[in-house]
């Protein structure tokens, strides 16, 4: 009969493990940029009311479950007849309504505040990177130097960095736990998040959003670097890495996994994703699978049609051909 | 027609295989043990015609448990695969298959059966009606539930499943990322399901608005069907948005629109807006009766009328309005501007505060009371630390700014297992082993009950505390496998081996079921919980027309107060009145499987054969509308006979009860 009691204290623990994790070396508790540890400000403040909400209900939640109980000795009790209490909801409203208000204004400072270069960053000129994702890999253009890397993307330490994030195809999410919050990726849309990295090292970067088959390996790496390391970097990249072509930066953009690349032109000579009326690159005959084949759009506005490509006739065969069509043409890639 | 024969069933894959072969096996053991016990006549005429409000849910509920199957098997597949770094058991085109099906089918088909299913039977009882307002659209909501349940569920053998998560997100769930037919599937199974949904929506409005026994004033109404009533609301109010967006998404895939592609001009951010329109409602939808449920399960174990009854009311229609303005939490991180994501993080904070409320006022129910730990009760129990925990991690995740750490995370999917899990599983759990004496005139067993509690409860704690963790130390949703650098191993493993124990958990649930239909003592009371609604002032199980005479309700908890001053359980043989009841027909059943026909044609694009499929819903809605069969009366005899048969029994109460 008092199994039941067993459980409270069990789940008690919970939530004290939960708030153990401060002290744990789990990467969102371990910011290393001044956005991180915004954030993680805003996290903490929260975790000790949820403490304190956790604490007080599952002690309520004990202390009635095992005052109460039906024990062989109160078998004549009757409970007595009881409506409510104007007095007791009115307390348990208004708690509630207190801890919404605390938790309301510091989150929609936070939210504000990530919007802007960080604080304690604004007299540093931010540096802007664009980033493009693409299945399955992430791309990174440095408008200002003018190069290109794949898979990694490398800044200066203690300096803001403006990224620019838009996607070629699907959407993405684009994250680095240890620098800050994530933002997603859209094509034909462009999102800004705000970074900085204090201190040198490596950080990973994930995508969260899901995109398909590759999903899993869309990780890449942040280097943060000094100011001269980075300035060095960039002029060896200028003068050893090859140059995207149009043509190879289509092949870029297929489902493929990549590792890391390096480039010294960026891709925002021919084509921006994140402008509005910008070309569509897709390939849907790429991404068959296991699955019965389903019928194939013309798609009109797409780059691959327009640069008069080989499918183009199977695709308006396509079109004419009676309901029953099923795109079969495509098989095989 | 460009049939390829040879891609009609999908091969290659041992795991499929396996499962094609069971499928049919167990088709033709069906069809054999149904022929062998001469039992078709019977299935026909009292199942598949039925349209008893009382049969109609225990069907729902057969159609959840076996869905609970199909999505637990789902949840282990995925358990097992990233139990270790590097797995091998599923590909990544496998797991993203299989994470979709799951999450379709738990919220779909296993949630939403079960609810609709208890409340099939309850609500009408509780009401004192006898039956729903419209019980052959009643049936026809049932059987296209069926219906767009077994079409999605045949995608992994026939066809592809969907592999785009069950949000479907654009561009990926479109042809240009997804040009197979998997993902036909999804729009057009949920599609069918829909329909019946919004249907069941409709129906059980205007039963509880127009049918209720007289006395019975909305503020008099049990809990539970103050939680249905409003669900029904809420989804007469969001199920339309679904609807549309399927259709659209519909025109996208088969017939070559542009509302959400990439080209010509399509918005992928639309499809997210209305998804979560209608996704956000529908954790309501799912969560609400489970909040009546445990409340009527709360009071009648603790031996108290709910405490704060009217607050309680108050509370679930505010949880109601602001399940409508929250959306956007979904997609704080796709840069809306902080103006947006300020106030959706305000509104979805606010749901808090009615919710608060209602966890104050379960435990003030039990305060002073004389609380039994029978096994409907420990699931009510186990519900309130383990929601709390989905509660507050709700809460965290509603700061938009701390959001952007959290979201798609392990830590998400822990959340919203915690919230419905003990929401929605829990609680059907708790009715079920409430409403089994209701349903079937004898009661599940409380032994295995407790051994199913136990290991279900330390399994799911198991299986997901983990995963906040994970999520907080960056490991992402939807990912099929990770390395053993990331140091997510340990965690990994505990929370698969707690999948385990959950499994064995309901493995036990199961056994239950059929231990207790073999052996279960049927000389059981009509009222074994002592407990306080109309529902349990008839006979159990139920007679097909409820009650002989409709109680006359004058207050809350109108059985309890019935029974306390002995009033109006009893009524004398010339009140008896001849009582009018609905025909069965086979036209609902019919019309969902043209549905399913049509649906499937569909799926392989193949129109004009869709089409032509679809004119049979034409003709079906045709045949109804000339039905001029208004049904039949029961004559005073027959009433008589029943009502004798079960009201003049001396019955154990307490011995059932410990
Ligand atoms: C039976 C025990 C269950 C297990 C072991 C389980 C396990 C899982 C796992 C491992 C995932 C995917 C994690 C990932 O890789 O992203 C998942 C996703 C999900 N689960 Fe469950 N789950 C269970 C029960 C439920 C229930 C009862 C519901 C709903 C009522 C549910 C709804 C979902 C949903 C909606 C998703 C998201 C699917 C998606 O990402 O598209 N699950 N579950
Ligand atoms: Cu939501």
């Amino acid at each position: 009969m008092f199994k039941k009691n067993h459980l409270a204290p069990l789940l008690a623990l919970l939530p004290v493990l939960l708030l153990s994790g401060c002290d744990s070396n789990m990467v969102v508790f371990e910011p290393k940029g001044p956005v991180a540890r915004e954030i993680l400000g805003l996290i903490n403040w929260s975790l000790v009311f949820m403490l304190l909400i956790v604490v007080v209900v599952f002690g309520l939640f004990g202390y009635i479950v095992w005052k109460y109980r039906a024990r062989p000795d109160n078998k004549d009790y009757e409970p007595p007849e009881e409506h409510g209490s104007t007095k007791l909801e009115i307390i348990w409203t208004a708690i509630p309504i207190l801890i919404v208000i605390a938790l309301t204004i510091p989150t929609v400072n936070t939210i504000y505040k990530l919007e802007k270069v960080p604080e304690g960053y604004e007299n540093k000129k931010p540096i802007t990177i664009n980033v493009t994702s693409a299945d399955w890999k992430w791309i990174f253009s440095y408008p200002e130097q003018g190069i290109e890397t794949v898979n990694y993307v490398n800044i200066p330490v203690g300096t803001p960095v403006k990224f620019k994030l838009t996607s070629a195809g699907t959407m993405q999410s684009f994250w680095v736990p240890a620098l800050g919050g994530q933002k997603y990726t859209m094509n034909k849309m462009e999102t800004q998040l705000y970074l900085v990295a204090d201190h040198p090292g490596e950080y990973l970067g994930k995508n969260t959003n899901f995109n398909g088959k590759g999903y899993a390996d869309m990780e890449f790496t942040v280097e943060s670097k000094s100011q001269q390391a980075f300035d060095k970097w960039v002029k060896d990249v200028k003068k050893t890495a090859p140059k995207l072509t149009e043509k190879k930066y289509i092949d870029l953009l297929k489902p493929t996994h990549l590792g890391r690349l390096t480039f010294s032109n960026n891709h925002l000579a021919w084509v921006n994703h994140g402008d509005m009326n910008s070309k569509t690159y897709t390939f849907p005959e790429l991404y068959r699978n296991h699955d019965y084949p389903g019928q194939i759009f013309k798609q009109p506005d797409n780059q691959k049609n327009k640069a008069g490509k080989t499918d183009d006739k199977s695709m308006d065969m396509n079109m004419k051909m009676d309901g029953h069509s099923n795109g079969g043409e495509h098989n095989g890639h | 027609m460009g049939i390829k024969w040879d891609r009609f069933f999908i091969t290659g894959d041992p795991l499929i295989l396996g499962s094609q072969i069971a499928i049919l096996l167990t088709m033709i053991g069906i069809v054999v043990l149904v022929s062998y016990l001469k039992k078709w006549k019977w299935l026909w005429t009292e199942w598949l015609t039925t349209v008893d409000h009382k049969r109609i849910g225990i069907m729902y509920i057969l159609v959840g448990v076996l869905m609970f199957f199909r999505g637990g098997i789902d949840g282990l597949l995925m358990k097992a695969q990233t139990a270790t770094p590097d797995g091998q058991l599923l590909d990544a085109q496998h797991y993203n298959e299989v994470f979709t099906t799951h999450g379709v089918v738990m919220i779909l088909f296993m949630a939403m059966p079960f609810l609709i299913g208890i409340m099939n039977v309850i609500v009408p009882l509780q009401i004192g009606a006898r039956d729903v307002a419209f019980p052959q659209l009643n049936a026809l909501s049932f059987w296209l539930t069926f219906s767009g349940a077994m079409l999605f569920n045949i995608s992994f053998v026939i066809g592809g499943s969907p592999d785009a998560g069950w949000t479907a997100y654009f561009p990926l769930a479109g042809k240009e990322f997804s040009p197979g037919i998997g993902n036909n599937f999804y729009a057009v199974a949920i599609q069918i399901a829909g329909i019946g949904t919004l249907m069941t929506g409709i129906n059980f409005i205007v039963t509880i608005l127009k049918m209720r026994a007289k006395g019975m004033t909305l503020m008099k109404m049990p809990m539970f069907s103050w939680t249905s009533f409003v669900t029904s609301i809420i989804i007469a109010a969001s199920f339309p948005i679904l609807t549309v967006a399927l259709a659209l998404m519909t025109f996208d895939r088969i017939f070559g629109t542009h509302f959400f592609t990439l080209s010509g001009g399509g918005m992928d951010m639309m499809w997210v807006n209305l998804f979560w329109l209608w996704g956000h409602p529908e954790v309501y939808i799912v969560v609400l009766p489970a909040f009546g449920m445990f409340s009527e399960v709360i009071s009648t174990f603790s031996r108290k009328t709910l405490f704060g009854y009217k607050s309680m009311v108050g509370s679930i229609v505010g949880i109601a309005i602001l399940s409508m303005l929250v959306w956007v939490h979904h997609f704080f991180t796709m840069g809306a501007g902080p103006g947006v994501n300020s106030i959706f993080s305000i509104t979805t904070m606010m749901i808090a505060i009615p919710t608060g409320v209602k966890m104050f006022n379960w435990l003030f129910t039990m305060r002073k009371g004389r609380i039994q730990f029978t096994t409907a009760m420990l699931w009510a129990l186990a519900f309130v630390p383990c929601f709390l925990i989905g509660g507050i991690t709700g809460v965290m995740l509603a700061m938009g700014a701390a959001d952007y750490q959290y979201h798609n995370t392990l830590f998400l999917v822990a959340h919203f297992h915690y919230v419905l899990i003990p929401g929605v599983v829990f609680a059907v759990f708790a009715g079920l082993y409430y409403w089994w004496p209701k349903m079937f005139g004898h009661m599940l067993n409380e032994k295995l009950g407790k051994l199913h509690f136990w290991l279900f409860v330390i399994g799911f704690n198991m299986t997901f505390m983990p995963m906040f963790f994970l999520g907080l130390n960056g490991a992402v949703r939807r990912a099929y496998t990770y390395s053993a650098e990331s140091g997510f191993g340990p965690l990994m493993l505990v929370s698969a081996i707690g999948a385990g124990i959950l499994a064995i958990g309901f493995a036990f649930f199961c056994y239950n079921i059929y231990w207790s239909a073999r052996y279960a003592d049927r000389n059981i009371s009509s009222d074994p919980w002592d407990a306080r609604t109309l529902e349990w002032a008839t006979a159990s199980p139920v007679q097909f027309y409820n009650f002989a005479k409709i109680p006359e309700v004058t207050s809350l908890d109108a059985f309890w107060y019935m029974k306390k001053k002995n009033k109006g359980l009893k009524f004398s043989n010339d009140e008896l009145e001849e009582i009018h009841m609905p025909s069965n027909s086979g036209l609902p059943f019919i019309m969902s499987i043209v549905f399913g026909i049509s649906g499937f044609l569909l799926v392989f694009e193949w129109k004009i054969a869709a089409l032509v499929a679809a004119l049979g819903i034409l003709i079906c809605l045709a045949i109804r509308s000339f039905d001029y069969n208004d049904g039949y009366h029961v004559p005073v005899d027959e009433i008589k006979e029943i009502e004798y048969g079960w009201q003049n029994k001396e019955k154990g109460v307490e011995k059932h009860v410990n």
